[in-house]
């Protein structure tokens, strides 16, 4: 199939999967819901407040994170960076554990306190990350991805800490929260929290799609060419990060979703940006949404963390991969 | 202090840089004049890439300056820099995902802007650089299967699809083959004579420098102990004060210029 078909099929599929995932699940709902007739008026509100704000969040979740991972692959030049590489997660299930533990009940603009929380731990992770590798010779990502690495351990030595010194049912929302899921959304509110984060960095990534494809090539090869390397790796930092730490803070760390749907898409689409870039936002968004309405009824009435659900999928497919690079004789 | 000469493209006065508490270059001075091809050699760690990394403001000196084209280097935004500049480094063996055609067309970013497709002359500027390189042939191939030969084809093609008048190059032939060294020094000359183009190329070869540049600028633990013409350098007292060995030197049969012949060791000579 040309590559030139893939955008348009992608965008189809992702507009087929938002229009149907709201009405999946264990609820029966009926199309008339929708402009609200239905026998049950339970059933508009299943759908207009549980259902559509969590598709839209899955597919918001699924699309930063998926280009956050694309993003800090072409930047790191390391195939195995994710979203979560530089411990924006870890800063942010700290935030939340802290918040549970101490048993914080405000909410803020709406916003319960565990979001507030682990949001605050991703900020404070991404100041942290930026203000210990920057030098008066720019950073280096190297030092970067060093700095990401070991304050992810320490932030999760951290929350083993904070762990241990919780009660029974702290510690099991505290492990409920680091398996990610889209369940706690509940409200539009949600949506639009996360919106802004997602929409800001996509447009910027958008924006520096020649640049990605020059650090990837290097950045002594990119500086050579007229790439401001330091203000680039600068802006696709802040755009990467802001929006993973607005979508963990939400959703909690959903695994695999930026490690593999840049992968996938690479073999798609081939790795220019300007088109591994749409698509990477597009797949991602899709597959999270599937996930999610997967982990709604596969096991229903319970149902599953998505974060399983992707991980399931996603690990084979990254083993697949890798065996199938090293077969080729390729290196990873 | 040196008085620049009057077309000098790059003038380099007093440049010092300290990396890792050692001092790389030290009080380095020097011109590029413009359309003459410079050689920069040097024995190992005698600071020759970095000074091609500070030339184009890859790597930012402690001190001294740095002029290109009568403006100081610290002026020019990173694009404007790259469209009077284009730089060739050494062989790097990591795996860059990309097509020939793709990594050629990078070259023109300088011309780009944001959310902007590909021109007409930019194609038409990679079109013209892959003819001349002879890269058009694997357009399509990934950079990664390339040999390096043709890799380094391909990095001089991106190059001059930057359509700088100014080229860097370190080491360019180094880790290839007679056939393929020979195959790029070709490729180098041809499109220098046809654009007008002033280059400055690092080189451990001296005989290659000498039979090639027009100038030789040597550098030694970071300071520049030669400034001259090839039939200068190539006098075995010259060379024994900026390598630190001896030299055995015998006339080229086709230029009379004396060129570097290796001593033959113990188990040779017997």
């Amino acid at each position: 199939m040309s590559r030139a078909w893939i955008l348009p099929i992608l965008l189809l599929l992702a507009g087929a999967v938002l229009v149907a995932a709201p009405f999946v699940g264990m609820t029966n709902v009926p199309l008339s819901a929708l402009w609200g007739q239905a026998d049950d008026p339970t059933v508009v509100n299943i759908l207009w407040k549980i259902r559509i704000p969590r598709v839209l969040m899955a597919f918001l979740a699924g699309s930063g994170l998926a280009i956050s991972g694309m993003a800090f692959q072409a930047m790191f030049r390391n195939p195995l960076a994710t979203p979560f590489t530089l411990g924006v997660s870890s800063g942010a299930a700290l935030g939340s554990a802290v918040a549970i533990h101490l048993g914080v009940a405000f909410t803020w603009l709406g916003i319960p306190a565990v979001t507030t929380f682990a949001f605050g731990g991703a900020v404070l992770t991404i100041v942290l990350v930026y203000g210990l590798t920057r030098t008066h010779r720019g950073f280096s990502t190297a030092s970067m991805l060093l700095a990401g690495v070991a304050l992810s351990f320490f932030f999760s030595s951290l929350i083993l800490f904070v762990q241990y010194l919780s009660d029974f049912t702290q510690t099991y929302r505290m492990l409920r929260w680091v398996m990610g899921g889209l369940d706690r959304v509940v409200d539009f509110r949600d949506v639009l929290t996360v919106l802004p984060f997602v929409v800001a960095g996509s447009l910027i990534l958008l924006y520096l799609t020649h640049e990605l494809n020059l650090i990837t090539t290097g950045e002594h090869l990119a500086a050579s060419r007229g790439v401001e390397v330091d203000r680039t790796k600068k802006m696709i930092f802040f755009a990467a990060s802001l929006m993973v730490g607005a979508v963990v803070s939400i959703c909690g760390p959903i695994g695999f979703v930026g490690l593999m749907v840049p992968h996938i898409c690479r073999l798609l689409v081939g790795p220019n940006h300007r088109w591994l870039l749409p698509a990477t936002w597009l797949f991602g968004g899709t597959f999270l949404t599937v996930c999610d309405a997967a982990a709604r009824t596969v096991m229903a009435p319970i149902e599953l963390p998505v974060g399983i659900i992707t991980a399931l999928l996603g690990g084979p497919f990254f083993l697949w991969l890798l065996l199938g690079r090293s077969t080729a004789g390729e290196p990873l | 202090m040196h008085e620049p000469a009057d077309n000098a493209i790059i003038a380099v006065r007093e440049l010092s840089i300290r990396l890792g508490g050692k001092t790389i270059l030290d009080r380095v001075s020097f011109d590029v004049r413009s359309g003459e091809s410079l050689a920069i050699v040097g024995p190992n760690g005698a600071g020759k890439t970095t000074l091609l990394k500070c030339l184009n403001r890859i790597l930012v000196a402690d001190s001294g300056r740095v002029d290109v084209a009568g403006r100081p280097l610290a002026s020019y935004s990173r694009k404007q820099l790259a469209r009077r500049m284009s730089y060739v480094p050494q062989a790097d063996t990591q795996a860059v995902p990309f097509t020939v055609e793709q990594f050629v067309l990078m070259g023109r970013y300088p011309y780009l802007s944001p959310f902007s497709p590909v021109g007409r002359s930019d194609r038409e500027a990679v079109r013209e650089a892959m003819a001349l390189t002879g890269t058009a042939a694997f357009a399509d191939r990934l950079l990664g299967t390339l040999s390096g030969g043709e890799r380094q084809k391909v990095f001089i093609a991106a190059a001059l699809a930057q359509g700088a008048p100014i080229m860097l190059l370190d080491e360019p032939t180094t880790f290839l083959d007679y056939h393929h060294q020979d195959e790029i020094r070709e490729l180098l000359a041809r499109t220098a004579a046809t654009t007008d183009r002033t280059t400055v190329s690092v080189t451990h070869d001296v005989n290659r420098a000498a039979l090639e540049s027009d100038r030789i600028v040597a550098l030694r633990d970071g300071l520049v102990v030669f400034d001259g013409r090839p039939e200068e350098i190539m006098r075995p007292d010259e060379l024994r004060r900026i390598y630190a060995s001896p030299f055995l030197l015998v006339a080229h049969p086709d230029t009379e210029l004396p060129m570097i012949v290796p001593r033959a060791t113990s188990r040779g000579s017997s």
